[in-house]
């Protein structure tokens, strides 16, 4: 059963220093609040594994709180660079980053397998690429049935996920719905999971074959509305494009983000804080 | 023919949307990829299924998309799946007709990188990386590539192959049996580059009206090849430019509206 926490209670007992910690979300329901909790609570020394490391992870590389990276594709989406990451892996500010770096279609795969308890997941894959030149968990197996040649990655087996989602019930079954990436999967491939979602109600109303995560699955669910902000929550808030394009401004010298992460995030107490703080900046402008 | 006056990007957009056959399953890239695909869709090819990687089977969005997963993508597709479904079932499984991806550089046999410039080891400069490209470049029954044409971008010899194109030219592509077949066309915006059909070499089949042949080879880092009888590409016609122009600009109100 996930026991419904604060999400401070649930950073503090589910993510240790050292963890290999999946923050899922394609582009919707970015679990942006607990990426900042994690920051507050100055969690070090992290592998931290995601399709699409954005947003969330540049604030997470430039705060110092990762040294290792699993991705396969590394951006701003529709703006550019992320700038902290490639200062991370350029140049080993604010610390070396190493990086294990695969294809989406790899990633799905090992994130099917890992929910699966099998030890590598299977694909046609990589075909030509250098990614297995640099990658040493990418190889190639023969199929026993027809013999041909299929790429394999070992299985994603994070010891913590963490997602947002639009809705919980009271015991902590969990609702989400429009993309939903690859989150079931990480949090069935993950020793432990933390989610948080933008109400908690009585009934889910979840019609068959919505994507519900049965609270069984679920370690602490927590209740923090817009906590996917600047992403979206379908249902809820549309996407903060301005912010991912001011972003760019923001993380692009040492200095500035430095100053954005400790006002915004060190400097406030929750998520609520944090949207107050950058609302407040914004009017100042 | 009228004298409308447009910029090289939007012929190079509009030359690449002409390339999609309507009701094509298209595996649309974001940027310019996903700007050819949404002017092919209001334009002549109306029953286009846009697929993006990000889930979203059938989307029909009103403006460009600013990420892969806008969340007008989803809500306007006949499905919405999870990544690995769209990865496994949709394009692994060989459902789709057509991928339409971009690329930071480009080699004579339509390899494309957008992992690295410099040493991977070393980067001068990290790019985003693979996404969805090597399966995509691999596992549709055709890709079309669309980028700038200049010679940082096609380059004699990539820093790092993140995708296949025909690698080493001739039946390498064929040798390490691909689902697909491969890159059918490169459209850039000084003109159209189609692979030889012997050795795979990208070839100047048309060359964008006022565009000179020297200023192609200029831009292109390797010697390149012309074909005998080169095609001038048809110029935007009023209709394209004006629904090119007022998708772009709704886009662009649409991204600035949210600070």
């Amino acid at each position: 059963m996930a026991s419904i926490v604060q999400l401070n209670e649930a950073v503090r007992d589910l993510v240790r220093d050292g963890d290999v910690v999946a923050l899922e979300g394609f582009t919707h329901l970015i679990p942006f609040a607990a990426g900042h909790e994690i920051i507050r609570q100055q969690r070090r020394n992290l592998t931290l594994v995601r399709m699409t490391p954005d947003v969330i992870y540049d604030q997470l590389i430039g705060a110092g709180c990762a040294s290792r990276l699993v991705f396969s594709w590394g951006g701003n989406p529709g703006v550019g660079s992320l700038h902290r990451l490639r200062d991370a892996v350029e140049k080993a500010w604010p610390a070396p980053l190493a990086i294990e770096e695969h294809a989406h279609a790899g990633m799905a795969a090992a994130y099917a397998a890992g929910a699966s308890g099998l030890p590598f997941g299977l694909l046609r894959g990589y075909l030509g690429s250098d990614l297995p030149k640099v990658n040493p968990n990418v190889r190639f197996i023969e199929c026993p049935f027809t013999g041909e040649r299929l790429a394999a990655v070992p299985a994603v087996r994070p010891d913590v996920a963490v997602v947002h989602a639009q809705k919980a019930d009271r015991r902590g079954n969990v609702l989400m719905w429009g993309l939903v990436g690859v989150q079931k999967e990480a949090v069935l491939a993950a020793k432990r999971s933390i989610v948080t979602v933008e109400e908690i109600v009585d009934d889910l109303g979840a019609p068959p074959n919505a994507v519900v995560l049965p609270t069984w699955v679920v370690n602490a669910v927590c209740h923090v509305p817009g906590g996917a902000f600047p992403s979206y929550a379908q249902g809820y808030y549309a996407r903060n494009n301005a912010f991912y394009k001011q972003w760019d401004e923001v993380s692009r010298d040492r200095d500035s983000f430095t100053a954005w992460i400790d006002r915004h995030v060190k400097g406030t107490s929750d998520f609520a804080g944090f949207r107050r703080s950058i609302e407040e900046a914004a009017g100042h402008v | 023919m009228s004298e409308t006056t447009y910029t090289s990007d939007e012929m190079m957009t509009i030359a690449a949307a002409r390339m999609v056959r309507n009701g094509a399953a298209l595996f649309v890239g974001i940027g310019l990829p996903s700007a050819a695909a949404n002017l092919a869709l209001r334009t002549h090819a109306p029953d286009t299924i846009l697929i993006y990687e990000s889930g979203t089977i059938g989307a029909k969005p009103t403006v460009l998309p600013l990420s892969i997963g806008d969340g007008e993508l989803s809500e306007t597709a006949d499905s919405v799946v999870s990544v690995p479904e769209m990865f496994a079932y949709w394009l692994q499984g060989g459902r789709i007709d057509l991928g339409f991806l971009g690329a930071a550089q480009i080699d004579r046999y339509a390899n494309i990188n957008t992992t690295v410039i410099g040493d991977y080891h070393k980067p001068k400069v990290r790019l985003p990386g693979a996404g969805g490209a090597p399966e995509i470049a691999a596992s549709c029954k055709e890709v079309l590539i669309t980028l700038r044409q200049n010679n940082r971008a096609f380059v004699d010899t990539l820093d790092f192959v993140t995708s296949a194109g025909f690698l080493t030219g001739g039946d390498s592509r064929e040798q390490l049996r691909f689902p697909g077949k491969g890159p059918t066309a490169v459209i850039t915006d000084l003109g159209i580059l189609t692979p030889d059909p012997v050795t795979k070499e990208l070839t100047l089949t048309s060359i964008h009206p006022g565009v000179e042949v020297e200023a192609v080879r200029k831009a292109t880092g390797w010697p390149l090849k012309v074909a005998d009888t080169l095609d001038v590409t048809a110029p935007p016609t009023a209709h394209e430019l004006s629904v090119l122009r007022d998708l772009q600009e709704r886009t662009a109100r649409a991204h600035a509206g949210q600070a």
